[in-house]
């Protein structure tokens, strides 16, 4: 049974904020409600107060610029960016993500903002955005921050954000050329959550012989998204080939730190990194070697 | 707790009422507006058996507050048919006994049409991708795919 509340739909940003601000300590926001509602019906969360942010038209927006990149407002829909064309164009990995996120409906309703704030390690989400560097707008009543989205999680469902704070917008920055973001994750059931998952994002040098930069990063292999950082330096300033490719796939299944839980033991889960690992960098590394798109 | 004003409209239908913030839209659906037809099948979030139109596009109504339905047009089961006269795409499910014990049937008209809504001739990858979410437990999905495919495949129009 969802516990009683005093519900306020806030209109503008401005009004989000005032309203956090007024009711410090005793509120929650909802967006689209997809994962707060879950937690709501089984008395896990019963705040005094309900912020309704999901009709300010300010946050709902996707808007691309050759030289700045992506901007990605927080009350977005995951369908509306499955949909985007210029998300299509220059950002794909992310409408294949959204693809695989969960049913239709879901998507229709659900925001990208509620999924990052929301904090589960095995979102999507999270370690695509991450090997795409992105970075989030915060606000409060007071002032705007913004942080590195691979800093903004902090524990199982937990993010930095501070009471009176609202996530406004997630950006990404314009993608270097030579460059190929691939992500996938392990399910059982189609478009489920991931038992694990793994994006990577590669970066060659200009002659297109070695590799330049590397992100790995791993989904539901630890309380929060990570970035298998020493399989990265492996992989930086060589060429691929098999051999490397293995020790890439065994030192990323070492950085993981997963728990076992009903779907997956921990020693399963780091063999899904292993192989999911392999698996992305071959497909970054053969994609990023193709002449520009 | 102090009730809100609900201003909705549901199958062409205005309606106003008062409602706790508390109550999430198959709520007002089924046991204010008497709209039985929606289906409340887990109530997590994870079947859609309770499958609504909100301003054109599928959402479970057992996901959202009915006050984030406020100012919007919702379409149920009930108001496929126009006139007394099946939709084509109820009337494809009877012919193709798309449906056992019915309980996901609503649901699954509901995403249909709105798959048909958008694309009206759409793959059979596409139709499966559109009903994903729908969960049929008594897995009838290979007859509501014949049926959704024949109406894409113009079956059902010259009867419009
Ligand atoms: C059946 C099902 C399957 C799913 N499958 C997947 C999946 O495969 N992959 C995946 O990644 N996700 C999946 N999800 C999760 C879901 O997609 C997201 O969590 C959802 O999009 C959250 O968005 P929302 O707007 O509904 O957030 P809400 O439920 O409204 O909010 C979630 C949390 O974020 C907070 N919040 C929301 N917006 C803001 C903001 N702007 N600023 C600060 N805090 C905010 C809320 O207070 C709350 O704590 C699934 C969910 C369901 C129900
Ligand atoms: S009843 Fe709404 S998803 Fe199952
Ligand atoms: S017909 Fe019984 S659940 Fe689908």
């Amino acid at each position: 049974m969802i516990r009683d509340f005093v519900y306020s739909k806030a209109k503008t940003v401005k009004e989000a904020l005032d309203l956090l601000e007024e009711h410090k300590e005793n509120y929650k926001i909802i967006c689209g409600g997809q994962s707060l509602l879950i937690l709501m019906r089984q008395g896990l969360v019963a705040p005094a107060n309900l912020i309704d942010i999901k009709s300010i038209e300010e946050l709902s927006y996707i808007n691309f610029k050759p030289k700045d990149g992506l901007k990605i407002g927080a009350a977005t829909t995951h369908s509306d960016i499955e949909k985007s064309s210029s998300v299509k164009k220059h950002y794909p990995v992310l409408v294949s993500m959204e693809k695989n996120l969960a049913s239709v409906q879901t998507r229709n309703w659900g925001t990208i903002g509620g999924n990052l704030a929301h904090g589960d390690p095995a979102g999507d989400p999270g370690p695509v955005f991450i090997a795409l560097n992105a970075t989030v707008k915060i606000a409060n009543s007071e002032r705007e921050r913004s942080i590195p989205l691979e800093e903004f999680f902090i524990d199982y469902f937990e993010t930095v954000l501070e009471d009176g704070e609202l996530l406004l917008e997630v950006q990404f920055p314009v993608v270097p050329p030579r460059t190929a973001t691939v992500y996938e994750k392990f399910n059982i059931i189609k478009n489920d959550q991931g038992i694990v998952s793994v994006a990577v994002s590669i970066t060659m040098e200009k002659k297109g012989s070695s590799c330049k930069d590397a992100r790995i990063v791993l989904g539901a292999a630890a309380s929060i998204p990570i970035r298998a950082k020493k399989a990265e330096k492996l992989l930086i300033g060589q060429k691929l080939n098999n051999g490397l490719l293995e020790k890439i796939g065994k030192r990323a299944s070492k950085e993981a730190d997963p728990v076992a839980d009903i779907h997956a033991s921990e020693e399963y889960r780091r063999h899904l990194v292993e192989a999911l690992t392999k698996r992305m960098v071959r497909k970054a590394w053969d994609q990023a070697r193709k002449p520009a798109r | 707790m102090e009730k809100q004003l609900l201003r909705i409209t549901v199958n062409n239908e205005y309606h106003e009422l008062y409602v706790k913030p508390k109550r999430l839209l198959v709520e007002v659906l089924r046991d204010e507006l008497e709209l039985t037809g929606t289906k409340r099948g887990c109530n997590t979030g994870a079947c859609c058996a309770c499958t609504v139109l909100l301003n054109g596009v599928t959402v479970k109504s057992c996901s959202i507050l009915a006050m984030q339905a406020d100012g919007t047009e919702v379409t149920t089961v009930e108001g496929l048919a126009e006139g007394g006269k099946l939709s084509p795409i109820q009337r494809s499910f009877l012919d193709h006994g798309a449906y056992q014990c019915g309980f996901c049937t609503s649901g699954m008209l509901i995403s249909a049409t709105a798959l048909i809504n958008e694309k009206p001739s759409p793959t059979k990858k596409q139709i499966k991708e559109a009903i994903h979410g729908n969960i049929c437990r008594c897995t009838g999905y290979n007859s509501i795919i014949r049926a959704i495919k024949a109406v894409a495949e113009g079956k059902y129009k010259e009867e419009e």
